[in-house]
């Protein structure tokens, strides 16, 4: 029987075989192309997804380790039209040059603030130290985050 | 580029007249109207100067040929909506924003009408490439000159339709108006059902910069959406109906040849297609596991060759530099002798700049397609004429037959020039039948993409009791000529530059050889302050005639407090300038040494940058930052390393790059001088950071670094 994994709420049915990383699968066979491939090695954090809500890198991650857990791409953080408020914050500091990198920092500040409702700068520098943005878009990236703070904040309010 | 695709199916050809020849586009006029449909039409070409620098003969510097005829154009529809077209390619340097703000500035629209073709073979015209810091003082004039011929255009259908004299008539808010009638007309309106085109020369600007309405804004990333929603597409996303993907087989050192080879368990993989052409050997299968299993099925066997290692580099270069008698790379100017007999300090000293490498975060890729005897190819370069060339001529076709399409890329700082991976991709296209992906990985990137070369920098000056320069002798082994004369006043002076043939496969980067130079000469002026014992302010000033060096310097040490007073143990202050590419930049550095364990941090960095009238601030400010923390990694830790021909640091794990935690605080004051001409920020914003962290660290311990990168490990104990 083919392996199944659950992404962004949807069963998906999986041909690759078992220990093909998760990074492959999302991206070759089931079309999410917005987790990105940089480094292979669990280095970059460009391919950044949520494993049962944990920050997890894509490429070191067989699928079949992957496939009792739901998953999170970037794409699963839009709801109804309306940007995840990490997403929103992003947008409005213009924290990206090539923006490649953007939707690892994306799910990794989305794990941050679950855990963290109001990072100190030292702490969102620390939770993002595997994140390689070659750009050196880092004190934009760091802005947005504490945006995002303040919005999500607000909201809970 | 899809929705050109599906218009150029959808749209029904129209009645054209007012023929204009176009013989200089490789786009003919009614296949233009036909993709784009009616409206207006205005096309420039412009004589350019040389764009980058160029070693004739130096395969390291690439010898780009410089732009013959740089051209734009662009297309106003029925709809009102306007399209312009540049051979540009957008990397992360915001060029499809600023671009975009120009376009609407100068032709009066809303900036949300405004969209950009970039970097389409077949749809843009032609451009040389996208490096040298080039868009900008190239690409703002001539939209600007394509907008206003368009605004005139616009008023003359007008005039017609009134029939009134065009003189009356103000273009203004995307609508041409008849104040005395109070009649207008929207361009949407105007376009409606024409074909009208026009040709002209690119001229200087028309609008000055304090007239600016929506250039010079800090206006956001165009489709920025698209960036934080993982929708949009770059090159290694694409996926085609039936297409493949492909791995290259890698010889294990530089300069090894093949000996044997068996694909024999490859070949009879289900899906699989093995190339062997020449050296080059490749899979492609029909996903990426597969092409990994039967790239390792091949067996082969290679003779290497003895290679130069990192270890013995700077030593190897010196000893085999080329006797040049080329006039080109040397500058003399007074006598030397006469200057070193007036000095009352000398000052010798030999700087060493090692190899580092781009790592754009989005590997080399490409997707090819061979359909209908033409090839498509998908690739983030930046040189997709230069690319379609080259497959042109690889794959003997003719240039008519190739599109190469740029999508918005992850990022090149002067790495992407090359065609690798669209050559490689087009050649398993071909064999397999079908499209084929390649994307390369960290490893492949870190070893078989080029450098920027490393480089040996000799200085020998002098001063006299006064602090004034007497003397500059200045030699460059390798890393090259930007930035390579010195911008101080000194009589008696001498630079050359020295080629070496190539040890690694070496090319552009971000500020070419301005980097290494700069460290050279800032880091010399220093020593040089301190040897009069002088401010490496005040001995800077007293030097430099320049005024827009002398603004950025001014700038900056006010923004920093310069000077600073020491108030901890290990604390240091460096400042550094220069000038390339037209913009001028200055840094001021904080560095904070653990004295017990030789750690260094940077703790602040104000760098006051000036390329004259600004068009994006909030973009610029982006590039300058970034430019700080990439020259960062070069300044502090980067160093490709190499023995045997092989690459043994080849991994983010092994080759650093700047980190959040590497970051310091930061200040970018950026100088807005509406009365220059707009110049490019991609590059110039890098080259003071090296040298002002450089001399921070002497303020601060005693030591003099004088290679890069200069503490790759800390100071040491002690």
């Amino acid at each position: 029987m083919a392996m199944q994994i659950e992404v962004n709420g949807k069963r998906c049915a999986v041909s690759y075989p078992p220990d093909t990383p998760l990074l492959y699968v999302l991206r070759d066979e089931l079309g999410l192309t917005g987790t990105k491939y940089g480094c292979g090695e669990g280095q970059c954090g460009a391919c950044t997804v949520l494993l049962a809500g944990a920050p997890r890198r894509s490429c070191q991650i067989p699928v079949s380790a992957a496939a009792a857990k739901p998953i999170t791409t970037i794409e699963g953080l839009e709801k109804e039209g309306k940007l995840h408020p990490v997403q929103q914050a992003f947008l409005d500091a213009g924290a990206f040059q090539c923006a490649y990198c953007t939707s690892g920092m994306v799910m990794s500040s989305v794990v941050l603030l679950q855990t963290n409702a109001n990072p100190k700068r030292e702490e969102i520098v620390q939770f993002l130290q595997g994140n390689v943005c070659r750009c050196g878009t880092h004190p934009r990236i760091i802005e947005a985050v504490q945006h995002a703070a303040k919005m999500m904040q607000e909201r809970a309010r | 580029m899809n929705t050109l695709r599906e218009r150029l199916v959808a749209e029904p050809e129209r009645f054209e007249f007012g023929a204009v020849p176009m013989h200089q586009f490789d786009l003919a006029r009614r296949e233009f109207f036909k993709i784009l449909g009616a409206g207006i039409a205005v096309f420039a070409v412009a004589k350019d100067a040389l764009a980058q620098e160029t070693a004739p003969g130096s395969p390291s510097f690439h010898s780009e040929e410089s732009p013959k005829e740089i051209t734009s154009w662009l297309h106003i529809g029925e709809d009102g909506m306007v399209t312009g077209f540049t051979g540009k390619a957008e990397m992360g340097q915001n060029i499809r924003t600023s671009i975009s703000q120009t376009l609407a500035d100068e032709l009066r629209v809303p900036f949300e009408s405004v969209r950009l073709v970039m970097g389409d073979t077949a749809l843009t015209p032609f451009d040389a490439g996208t490096f040298g810091s080039r868009t900008t003082p190239t690409m703002t004039p001539q939209f600007r000159r394509v907008a206003e011929a368009a605004r005139n255009l616009l008023i003359g259908v007008a005039a017609k339709e009134w029939n009134v004299p065009p003189e009356g008539l103000v273009a203004a808010d995307a609508k041409v108006t008849h104040p005395a009638s109070k009649r207008s007309l929207t361009y949407a309106e105007l376009a409606r059902g024409k074909t009208l085109a026009q040709n002209l020369p690119a001229e200087d600007p028309i609008t000055p910069a304090t007239e600016w309405k929506i250039a010079g804004k800090p206006l956001p990333k165009v489709d920025g959406r698209a960036f934080v929603t993982g929708n949009h597409k770059y090159t290694s996303d694409i996926r085609l109906e039936g297409m493949l993907y492909g791995k290259v087989l890698r010889p294990p050192s530089f300069g090894a040849t093949l000996v044997s080879y068996d694909d024999s368990a490859a070949k009879v993989m289900s899906g699989v297609t093995v190339v062997r052409d020449g050296d080059f050997i490749g899979v492609a299968a029909p996903s990426a596991h597969e092409a990994h299993k039967a790239l390792d099925a091949i067996r082969t066997q290679w003779k290497e060759v003895p290679q130069v290692s990192s270890k013995e580099i700077f030593s190897y270069l010196k000893k085999n530099a080329e006797p040049s008698s080329n006039e080109r790379f040397r500058h003399q100017k007074g006598s030397l002798e006469e200057g070193l007999a007036a000095a009352t300090h000398g000052l010798e000293v030999t700087y060493n700049v090692a190899y580092i490498a781009h790592s754009p975060l989005e590997p080399r890729a490409a997707v090819a397609q061979f359909a209908d005897g033409q090839l498509t190819v998908w690739t983030g370069t930046q040189r997709p004429f230069a690319n379609r060339d080259e497959l042109a001529s690889v794959f003997h076709m003719p240039e008519s037959k190739v599109r190469v399409i740029v999508p918005d890329t992850g990022a090149a700082y002067g790495g992407k020039h090359t065609s690798d991976a669209a050559l490689e991709a087009a050649r398993l296209a071909r064999a397999a039948g079908k499209p084929v992906k390649v994307v390369w990985t960290r490893e492949e990137e870190f070893t078989w993409a080029y450098f920027r070369p490393a480089g040996v920098i000799e200085v020998k000056s002098g001063i006299a009791s006064d602090g004034k320069l007497t003397a500059w002798e200045f030699h460059n082994y390798h890393s090259g000529m930007s930035a390579i004369e010195t911008p101080y006043d000194v009589a008696n002076q001498l630079t050359q530059y020295h080629q070496v043939p190539l040890v690694l496969r070496s090319g552009s980067y971000r500020g070419l050889a301005a980097t290494a130079n700069h460290f050279a000469r800032e880091t010399h002026m220093d020593a040089l302050a301190h040897a009069a014992k002088m401010d490496p302010l005040e001995f800077r000033l007293k030097n430099l005639s320049n005024a827009r060096i002398r603004a950025v310097l001014e700038a900056a040490t006010r923004s920093f407090g310069w000077p600073r007073k020491k108030t901890q143990d290990g604390q240091g202050f460096g400042l550094a300038c220069g000038t390339e590419k037209g913009s001028c930049v200055a840094a001021c550095a904080e560095v904070a040494v653990d004295l017990a364990s030789g750690g260094v941090r940077v703790v602040r960095v104000v760098e006051a940058f000036e390329c004259g009238a600004i068009v994006n601030p909030d973009g610029l400010r982006n590039q300058v930052v970034g430019a700080i923390i990439q020259g960062l990694g070069g300044a502090l830790f980067e160093a490709v390393e190499f023995e045997n021909g092989r690459i043994t640091n080849p991994h983010f794990a092994t080759y650093r790059v700047p980190r959040f935690r590497d970051v310091p605080e930061i200040e970018a004051v950026l100088l807005d001088r509406k009365d220059l001409p707009s110049a490019g920020a991609g590059e110039t914003p890098i080259m003071a950071i090296a040298p002002a962290v450089g001399n921070a660290l002497f303020d601060a311990t005693g030591i003099r670094l004088n290679d890069l990168p200069l503490v790759p490990s800390g100071l040491g104990k002690g």
